[in-house]
């Protein structure tokens, strides 16, 4: 059984009073999400990861298509307690202190009065607000607000995690901690599925990504499918050459950047490594370090979205006609 | 019913945190006033003043809370997004507007028993002593409170639908016109055109008989209410909100919460 899939899954608003206008928030998704996957939705604000995710958790309802959350389909609230969701700029209620949202969360979970203590207790200590347990919530940054959400969202000890935009708001500290929690939800066999516009942070964490922008699926797969292995370039970084040594590589060097003592030459991916290398030496260049350089996942996202919107603009272009990416 | 229950009791310590409760000094103030001015006035008549200023009082904070509470009762969830924290649980969304509901009802019960239990205290203070024909100010409390239930059903089903502002002019209109169904009635049936009469007699039917509850005049002249009232206003309430409270249900369940 998978954690999630969804099938066509399509959500189109109705905006404005009259005339309304319509707006394709989500067009014809397909994926599938296996358990214990940590799954990343990339995307631009406006691509429709939120959507995607207030879909799956039954907040708003798809236009057509369909979705099994843990094999059972949208609308079925009882597999909600095996999920958890974090939504995105969470709010809570002013009056209550952190202890007593989790109590009230896990009240809602069916947590027994003794198990919800435990795992109030547990999950302040582990988001680091265990000190703040008995602060009242208007009084909380929107970083401690951040921690609290990703901790309401374990109150039951779900199954599959759903996080959108769980880094926004933290600090470098917070956001290494949270990369360490989601590692250590995946080393416990969970299913962690969140939204980012941080890219690093999906290289860093993701199993599989989905690259969505204005709706549509750009790109599915491992990082490594996505980016398909290739090199960009070769990066080779050389301390003070005289003249002579970049003369010399002149005919190998596509870029070359000095900073401070140092230049970074760029080399054309298929360049003869062995031969620069001789070449190098024999100039009497002092190497600091050669490198291979992939294409990030910023690279293809950025090449993809750019992708996309020339698409979109020849089409329209060509006569505005209806279709997808 | 547990997560129902959950609901309930955080609506109610929401209303409590908010100082909603506050109104109770404010009651407690105006209750020992209304003492200390009645107390030179001769005795059968400062005792009518008093149940009819106590039960109004009740009435009145009662509909305050009521109206301005429950307007805001989804409202609020869904504008402060709090209700996706709630939703995402295992919780039904007929269940987190059953628990809203029964969440100020709670509130007002207790409200309403508060200012009740001041309300006898400064009777006994005034009399000496109760007796019996001092109950009929505890049934009218009770018709008070049944149409304070159904004033929430109102202001929830508006809610759902409307902003607060909006909701509060409904609520507080249905509520006016609710309290003028006898005058309807007599109209329409004084009226020579039969569609003006049964508009009026459809009308009275449809619309909640806010009037019924909120006679308090007996109540201060000792007159106890027949139990076959109590029961059928009872039913009348426990059905009215029933049909408001499926309603809200029905529009929230179908609402989507971006």
């Amino acid at each position: 059984m998978r954690a999630l899939e969804t099938t066509e899954l399509t959500k189109e608003y109705r905006l404005g009073f009259w005339p309304k206008r319509r707006k394709l928030a989500l067009d014809r998704l397909t994926l599938a999400v296996e358990q214990g996957e940590v799954f990343g939705l990339l995307g631009p604000n406006g691509a429709g990861k939120t959507t995607l995710l207030k879909l799956l958790l039954g907040l708003i309802f798809p236009t057509t298509g369909a979705a099994r959350i843990l094999g059972r389909p949208l609308g079925d609230v009882r597999v909600h307690a095996r999920i958890g969701y974090l939504p995105e700029n969470p709010s809570f209620y002013d009056h209550l202190t952190a202890s007593e949202f989790l109590n009230y969360a896990g009240w809602l979970c069916g947590l027994d009065a003794a198990a919800r203590r435990r795992r109030g207790r547990d999950l302040l200590e582990q988001v680091g607000l265990a000190e703040s347990a008995a602060v009242a919530l208007r009084r909380f940054s929107k970083g401690m607000v951040q921690r609290l959400g990703i901790a309401q969202a374990l109150v039951n000890d779900p199954d599959v995690v759903f996080l959108d935009e769980p880094m926004s708001g933290l600090d470098p500290l917070g956001r290494r901690e949270v990369r360490d929690l989601i590692l250590d939800l995946r080393r416990q066999g969970k299913t962690v599925f969140f939204s980012t516009h941080i890219l690093p942070d999906a290289e860093t964490l993701c199993d599989r990504v989905a690259i969505l922008n204005h709706g549509r699926l750009l790109g599915l797969g491992t990082v490594q499918e996505i980016l398909g292995g290739s090199l960009e370039s070769i990066e080779l970084i050389l301390h003070d050459p005289a003249p002579g040594v970049l003369q010399a590589l002149a005919a190998f060097t596509t870029a070359s950047v000095r900073t401070g003592d140092r230049v970074r030459l760029e080399l054309a991916p298929d360049a003869d490594v062995e031969t620069v290398l001789a070449a190098a030496l024999h100039a009497g260049a002092r190497i600091i370090s050669l490198n291979p350089v992939k294409a990030s996942l910023e690279d293809y996202f950025l090449a993809r979205i750019k992708d996309a919107v020339a698409t979109a603009a020849g089409k329209g272009a060509g006569g505005g006609e209806a279709g997808r990416a | 019913m547990n997560r129902i229950a959950a609901i309930a009791v955080h609506t109610f310590k929401e209303s409590v945190r908010e100082k909603v409760l506050y109104n109770l000094v404010v009651f407690a103030i105006l209750m020992i006033a209304a003492g200390l001015i009645l107390g030179g006035v001769s005795v059968g008549i400062n005792d009518i003043a008093l149940v009819n200023l106590g039960l109004s009082a009740i009435s009145v904070f009662g509909l305050v809370i009521a109206v301005f509470i429950g307007i805001s009762l989804v409202w609020k969830e869904i504008e402060r997004r709090t209700v996706y924290n709630i939703l995402s649980k295992p919780v039904a969304r007929a269940e987190f507007v059953l628990g809203k509901f029964l969440g100020l009802v709670l509130t007002l019960v207790v409200n309403t028993a508060i200012m009740t239990a001041g309300f006898y205290l400064v009777l006994w203070y005034e009399k000496g002593t109760l007796g019996a024909p001092d109950l009929a100010p505890l049934e009218a409390v009770y018709f008070i409170l049944l149409q304070l239930t159904l004033i929430v059903a109102v202001a929830l089903l508006f809610s759902t639908i409307s902003s607060p502002v909006l909701s509060a002019v409904f609520t507080l209109s249905l509520y006016v016109i609710g309290n003028l169904l006898d005058d309807l009635r007599s109209l329409g049936a004084q009226s020579g055109s039969a569609a003006l009469r049964g508009l009026s007699r459809a009308l009275s039917l449809v619309l909640p008989d806010f009037g019924a509850f909120g006679d308090i005049a007996p109540a201060a002249h000792g007159q106890l209410i027949p139990g076959h009232r109590i029961l059928t206003h009872s039913l009348y309430a426990a059905l009215y909100a029933t049909v408001l409270v499926s309603s809200t249900i029905l529009i929230f369940e179908r609402r989507e919460l971006r």
